[in-house]
């Protein structure tokens, strides 16, 4: 009786849930479905869901018309350059916090977090200025640095979290055990820390990916990255449904398949350990 | 050779002073128990001694050299941690033979140590699993392994029980005394458990506030504490504790006497009062006795199957010769 | 633990962080202040000079500064709202035993992932197009006609949208905060009588609490600057041009620094009242 009631209900909450699911996911799968569709068919009346040749042209229209790679390039270069780079500046602090922690450290990490806070339309003009001045318009490592920048706060706090959760009598031991602070660092912390320092990676790389200020102000057609490329189709040449999904489609795929896998990290990572 | 000095060894953190200067020596192959509740300062002088921390003045010399600005790893002291502390990502090998890579020692004695260690612990079926695969008493085992295999001057313990359940911790504090048996080298074990320190210990040291209470043989703190602290904390139960006119009977602040050292009859005796609860152990029953004019019950051994019930009116005579008499500062007068 | 030798290299690891977003903080900012105290007009003459608040003054008393007040309380008011709200319910809905949670969750948090331009032009173009917009065909279908989505409704078709991007953050926090309740004092609240809805209000809510306060200080932070999702859409127009896209303006299209610069100055100390708040939360958090 109360077993029955139990799958009763599950089945009803599965079916709602499902429900829910589906929709929210709608505009995704409709963009996936109509990039393989032609022209015709995308505006066809009544819409066509599943029934319809599907085709790649698309694919290779887009590619030809716009350079798309070039443009993935560029993606996948400033994030992932910036998101390096974040690393390599964010581990030395982060650990120093962690295990050497000082009066002054949460005043230090709290005003990192600060820096994050700074909107970005107040600053515009002057980083706008500095490019033009050093001739970094337009260029690749001028987005590099810059997103560098606007993530290092949400890296060296991911960073912290993960950090502070490996138990300070462990580097205790490893000292007693004879290490020296590179062999500690080497042997002992990095091992312990590669998941955190992974999930850090992913998260800020996809937050660079899809970074849509600075990008759009920045950038012209040379070191455009897809944001841009994207906001191209702003144009009426957005009216071509088909093609403007599969650019979208490709824009947005290598990061929900990313995005999958660092949905426990992005609670974390962007409330700076306040909810976990 | 672990023969251990602290000579005025004080520890301050920011303004405040957990440590003042203090003077301890641990003689080469000594068990020494450091016991106090907590906060009271016995795992900071254990990492003074490892080096995890900075003493803010005076000398630590082990072996007779200064140890004092010597890194923890150069001190040849191993420590066992509380936490275990165990190495996750690496294999019980791999953690045992840690500090012998480190130390960068040759391939095939450090097979030879670490095989031994693990036959010595019972480990040797684990040897390629790692830490998270093993229970709380096979990781404590590990991390004793991890010390013993570098052949150290002194092993220093910081509470390692604290986290096994109790039937472990029976059956660990027997296997760490067997060790020291058998390898004869110091130890240094901190624990707040008075049985642990008690069971143990050849040298006991009684902290408190940072500051040593009394250093002594388990029987000689036992039978001879010097002051209200030490005889309140050593011994199960507690020692009973009486102010008031009663104390003054015998010329003193304050009285103790320990359970077993109270005649009860449920007719005649120097005190009166009524029982409360009586726990039964079996072999002995605790009784509960409450007296006027006093809130704490005073605790009374009695055999193990007594007829005595809750309510009843019973007398307590003390055993003149076992009264530690207390002055007004709690020390212990003769 | 703390030798003193770890403490001087720990100064030293921290230094380049600290060293970075200082210089990213101070340099920008101190220009900011600096133009928005200036007549600087960079294709109409150049630096004209300094001219003291007249620019404050400007910015707040020009005829596009209330409705972009408007605009922006408008959208993020109505983006906070219609997230915490179905996020709260959708996450009691994921925290259910179901089959497939794994893929539902999935599915919820997907829009999270798409890059902002994306999910404007499709929403702009396969959904809102009052011709060919998916909803179009679905109001030809009740036999209504086709509705202008961001002109005739541009704020509620702006709000739309980055309420969809927004919604699958908000769920996945409350959803890690319900998780992290102690599955025992919902068990001995049931044994105390409490029903369904008590438990959720008594129980659930206050726990959630925190968690909530973070989503609206986290996302208020992000929504006031909101710009791609405007810059594809209505460029501004119909009534959308939020505080952010007015200084955006200012600056780049009008190149009027000086303005643009003291409007700027003013959505940092609009969001650093904000922050103040999420600051506090955070900061309490760390010293646990």
């Amino acid at each position: 009786m109360v077993r029955t009631a139990t799958i009763q209900r599950k089945i009803i909450i599965t079916a709602i849930a499902w429900t829910i699911g589906l929709l929210i996911f709608f505009p995704v799968l409709w963009t996936i479905l109509t990039s393989f569709k032609s022209e015709a068919q995308a505006i066809a009346d009544p819409p066509v869901f599943l029934f319809f040749d599907w085709t790649l042209e698309n694919y290779s229209i887009v590619q030809e018309r716009s350079d798309y790679l070039r443009y993935l390039w560029n993606s996948v270069i400033i994030a992932g350059v910036s998101t390096l780079l974040g690393i390599l500046v964010a581990v030395p602090a982060a650990w120093s916090m962690a295990f050497t922690p000082s009066k002054r450290t949460k005043d230090i990490l709290l005003w990192m977090l600060s820096t994050k806070m700074l909107p970005a339309v107040g600053v515009l003009y002057p980083i706008y200025l500095i490019f033009i001045q050093l001739n970094l318009l337009d260029t690749l490592i001028g987005l590099i640095v810059v997103l560098m920048m606007i993530n290092l706060p949400i890296i060296v706090w991911m960073l912290y979290t993960y950090f502070r959760e490996i138990p300070k009598e462990i580097l205790e031991a490893a000292r007693m055990d004879g290490a020296s602070l590179q062999k500690e660092i080497l042997h002992v912390l990095t091992p312990m820390a590669v998941p955190g320092i992974a999930s850090t990676i992913l998260l800020n790389f996809i937050l660079a990916w899809n970074e849509a200020f600075w990008t759009l102000n920045l950038t012209a057609a040379k070191a455009g990255p897809l944001t841009a490329f994207i906001a191209s189709y702003s144009s009426p040449e957005g009216l071509f449904y088909a093609k403007l999904s599969a650019a979208s489609t490709m824009a947005i795929a290598p990061i929900l398949i990313l995005g999958w896998f660092s949905q426990k990290q992005l609670v974390r990572g962007l409330t700076f350990g306040a909810v976990k | 050779m672990g023969h251990i000095v602290l000579e005025k060894v004080k520890k301050k953190f920011g303004d405040v002073t957990v440590i003042p200067p203090l003077d301890l020596e641990v003689e080469d192959g000594e068990f020494v128990v450091f016991v106090g509740p907590s906060g009271c300062g016995k795992s900071t002088l254990l990492r003074l001694i490892a080096g995890l921390e900075d003493v803010s003045s005076g000398v630590i010399r082990i072996n007779g050299q200064d140890a004092t600005s010597v890194p923890p790893a150069k001190r040849g002291l191993a420590m066992v941690f509380q936490s275990y502390a165990l190495y996750p990502h690496m294999t019980v090998r791999k953690n045992i033979s840690f500090p012998l890579r480190m130390a960068k020692m040759d391939k095939a004695e450090q097979e030879r140590r670490v095989e031994q260690a693990a036959a010595v612990l019972n480990l040797t079926d684990y040897l390629d699993r790692r830490p998270g695969q093993l229970s709380g008493g096979q990781r404590q085992r590990v991390a004793i392994g991890r010390a013993i295999v570098r052949e150290p001057a002194a092993f220093l313990f910081d509470e390692p029980l604290s986290n096994l359940d109790a039937a472990l911790r029976v059956g660990m504090r027997l296997e760490i005394s067997g060790l020291h048996k058998r390898l004869e080298t110091t130890m240094i074990y901190v624990t707040h458990d008075q049985v642990e320190a008690m069971t143990m210990a050849d040298k006991i040291v009684v902290l408190h506030d940072g500051k040593i209470e009394q250093v002594g043989s388990p029987l000689e703190l036992y039978r001879a504490p010097c002051n209200l602290f030490v005889a309140g904390f050593i011994g199960s139960p507690k020692m009973n504790f009486i102010d008031g006119e009663k104390a003054e009977e015998f010329n003193a602040h304050t009285i103790g006497i320990r359970s077993e050292h109270l005649v009860p009859s449920p007719t005649e005796g120097l005190w009166k009062g009524q029982v409360g609860l009586s726990e039964h152990l079996g072999s002995d029953t605790f009784l509960h006795v409450h007296m006027e004019k006093h809130a704490e019950p005073i605790t009374v051994r009695s055999g193990g199957e007594v007829d005595i019930h809750h309510g009843d009116t019973i007398y307590l005579t003390p055993d003149k010769g076992h009264i530690y008499r207390f002055d007004d500062h709690g020390l212990r007068v003769d | 633990m703390a030798t003193l030798d770890s403490r001087t290299i720990s100064r030293m690891m921290m230094a380049p962080a600290v060293f970075l977003l200082l210089v990213w903080m101070l340099v920008p900012l101190t220009m900011t202040f600096y133009f928005s105290f200036k007549k600087f007009l960079p294709l109409r003459g150049g630096d004209l000079g300094w001219v003291g608040f007249e620019n404050y003054i400007r910015f707040v008393t020009s005829s596009s500064f209330w409705p972009s007040v408007q605009a922006t309380l408008a959208i993020v008011g109505g983006v906070l709202l219609i997230t915490v709200f179905f996020a709260i319910l959708l996450a009691l809905l994921l925290d259910q035993p179901m089959w497939g949670q794994g893929i539902v969750r999935i599915l919820v948090i997907a829009p999270f992932f798409v890059m902002p331009t994306v999910s404007a032009l499709v929403w702009k173009n396969m959904f809102m197009d009052p011709v060919n917009g998916l909803f179009a065909h679905l109001w030809k279908f009740f036999g209504l006609a086709p509705f202008e989505w961001l002109s005739q409704a541009s704020l509620l078709s702006v709000t739309m949208i980055v309420s969809w991007q927004w919604l699958p953050f908000a769920t996945l926090i409350l959803l890690t905060a319900i998780q992290s309740l102690d599955r025992e004092q919902l068990e001995a609240a049931e044994i105390d009588g409490a029903s369904t809805l008590a438990r959720f209000y008594h129980i659930i809510l206050p726990h959630l609490g925190q968690a909530i306060t973070i989503v609206i200080l986290i996302q208020t932070i992000f929504l006031l600057s909101i710009f791609a999702e405007i810059f594809v859409t209505t460029q501004g127009s119909f009534g959308t041009k939020t505080l952010t896209y007015l200084i955006f303006q200012r600056v780049l299209e009008s190149q009027n620094v000086g303005l643009g610069s003291a409007g700027g100055v003013y959505a940092i100390i609009l969001a650093n009242i904000v922050a103040i708040f999420l600051m506090r939360i955070v900061g309490k958090n760390l010293d646990k």
